[in-house]
């Protein structure tokens, strides 16, 4: 337990590195939060309620995403570019005689990494955008503690979809296609170019039910106070519930696809 | 001219060449390429699902912008997409090798990779602006049709100043790559909207600051016959060739005063 703490902490500290980069992502995240408040305001003007928020409710959605854009790697990104490097090299042998499950390995540092992105890319953005707009913060303390642990749930579903998507490196060599399809599915279905309540008819449903909705639409529900009491646990329910099947499935993929390696001696 | 001209020629043939060796991934990252951006318009389309007009502008409407605008850019993201990654040579010290070959060092960085993949985009753009052509109903005029030809082209020229000087900032700051996302990438989505639904002093700083609107906002405002949101003069429309040799001049600028800044990192 020690041990992933300390690759937990090294994750964070990891990314907490590169203070500009930080910083130019954290103006990129702005730039994107007003042009994109700017586009749901007028939609807001022309229907207000739409999808059962008001405006304030949909601004304060855009800015939530632009904050968790980075925690929850909508668009991929964090350790899978790096596992499918190790896979393709061979060097995944090493990690494999590791005293340290390679599942929980990755986990703990992409936690870390999530933890800095939610600190580092996620509050100033959220500060500017409360500063420019008229936002649906919550008031009582305990939907701030709500929404954290369904942000952490996201953020672990999250990682076992990618890393499903890095173990299928062992068979294709080449990641590149497959990371192209999971960032662009999990940017459409996670409700960060709109929220999945405006999706229409069966297309909503299916994008409410796949696990990509974890990611964004469920924490800020949780955060904009729509999922209280039993809701808020069927909320939680739904991320663990993915979130235990998607990394059941990574361990079942990750013990055929040890299978494959062969280690070449050198 | 001729000269640097030939060169890029010559590595982006050679970037071909070697993308084509493995043809099956080049057909898959072009329709990803080309998926990647349709969602973009899927967005647009479900919030008409919802509305008939954002900011007073039809789903035809909105499509001539996303069309002109995606156009323009895929084009700049074909020819100069590279050069963000600029920090990167810049901070591993591979530049160097760039600075002792006979071309010049832009052209050398803007068809590192070139990336054929990206015609996905202007793929796409063009079927959604062939779309709004067939939809709406514009009065054509010369004047018209020309503005309409020179966008893409005007539009790219702009998108592609961005991406240069965004390059030249990075010789300053090596991990800033991203702050030219928000002018390219978010130009881009900022130019798919009608200018009527974003703060003037917004359209105002990209009008007058970074010259984006000229990519399509102010020239398409005149073709649609559309008012102006902070009331610009017609002939503001006629402009954007300007605006583009204008944007380029300074881009070079830029560049040379990013590239005799250069210090390397010595290896």
């Amino acid at each position: 337990m020690r041990l992933y703490a300390v690759v937990a902490a090294g994750g964070f500290r990891r990314y907490a590195t590169y203070r500009v980069a930080t910083a130019a992502g954290v103006f990129t995240n702005t730039v994107f939060g007003f042009i994109l408040a700017y586009t749901y305001i007028a939609l807001w003007d022309e229907r207000p309620q739409l999808g059962g928020y008001d405006q304030s409710q949909a601004l304060t959605y855009v800015w939530l995403g632009q904050a968790l854009l980075m925690t929850c790697a909508m668009m991929g990104g964090g350790f899978e570019d790096e596992l499918i490097e190790r896979i393709r090299t061979g060097d995944i042998a090493i990690d494999l005689y590791r005293p340290a499950d390679l599942q929980l390995w990755w986990l703990a540092g992409d936690l870390g990494r999530a933890a800095f992105h939610l600190l580092g890319r996620g509050i100033v953005p959220m500060v500017l955008g409360a500063l420019a707009f008229d936002l649906a913060l919550p008031v009582s303390p305990l939907t701030w503690v709500a929404f954290l642990v369904s942000v952490a749930l996201g953020v672990v579903v999250s990682f076992a979809v990618r890393f499903l998507v890095a173990l299928s490196a062992f068979w294709l060599m080449d990641g590149t296609g497959v990371m192209q399809m999971c960032w662009l599915v999990g940017l459409f279905f996670s409700g960060m170019l709109l929220p999945l309540n405006l999706f229409p008819g069966l297309l909503g449903d299916v994008a409410r039910a796949l696990p990509w909705s974890s990611l964004l639409q469920v924490p800020a529900d949780v955060f904009l106070g729509t999922h209280t009491g039993w809701d808020l646990v069927r909320a939680y329910a739904f991320q663990g519930g993915w979130a235990l099947v998607l990394l059941a499935a990574g361990r079942a993929l990750q013990s055929v696809a040890t299978r494959r390696v062969v280690v070449q001696g050198g | 001219m001729a000269d640097a001209l030939r060169a890029y020629g010559l590595i982006v043939a050679m970037w071909v060449r070697s993308t084509m060796a493995y043809r099956a991934s080049f057909a898959l990252t072009t329709i990803g390429n080309f998926a990647a951006t349709a969602f973009d318009f899927v967005t647009i389309l479900l919030m008409f699902s919802h509305v008939d007009a954002l900011g007073g502008y039809s789903l035809p409407e909105v499509a001539f912008l996303y069309g002109t605008t995606s156009t323009a850019f895929g084009l700049a993201d074909l020819l100069m997409g590279s050069m963000d990654r600029l920090g990167r040579r810049v901070r591993d010290g591979t530049l160097d090798t760039l600075l002792v070959r006979p071309v010049p060092v832009l052209v050398q960085v803007a068809a590192d990779r070139f990336a054929l993949r990206r015609l996905g985009r202007i793929t796409q753009g063009l079927l959604v602006l062939t779309y709004a052509l067939v939809t709406l109903d514009i009065e054509w005029t010369v004047t018209k049709a020309a503005m309409l030809a020179l966008m893409p082209l005007c539009g790219a020229a702009i998108f592609a100043s961005v991406f240069v000087a965004g390059a030249a900032f990075q010789f300053f700051a090596q991990d800033a790559a991203e702050v030219q996302s928000s002018f390219t990438y978010g130009g881009n989505t900022l130019l798919q909207y009608p200018p009527s639904i974003f703060a003037k002093d917004l359209v105002r700083g990209v009008t007058f600051v970074v010259p984006l609107a000229f990519v399509n906002w102010v020239p398409s405002l005149y073709v649609l016959g559309r008012e102006d949101p902070i009331g610009l003069p017609d002939w503001f429309a006629l402009l954007p060739p300007v605006v583009a040799a204008g944007c380029l001049g300074l881009a070079a600028l830029a560049w040379r005063a990013g590239l005799r800044s250069y210090r390397s990192t010595g290896n």
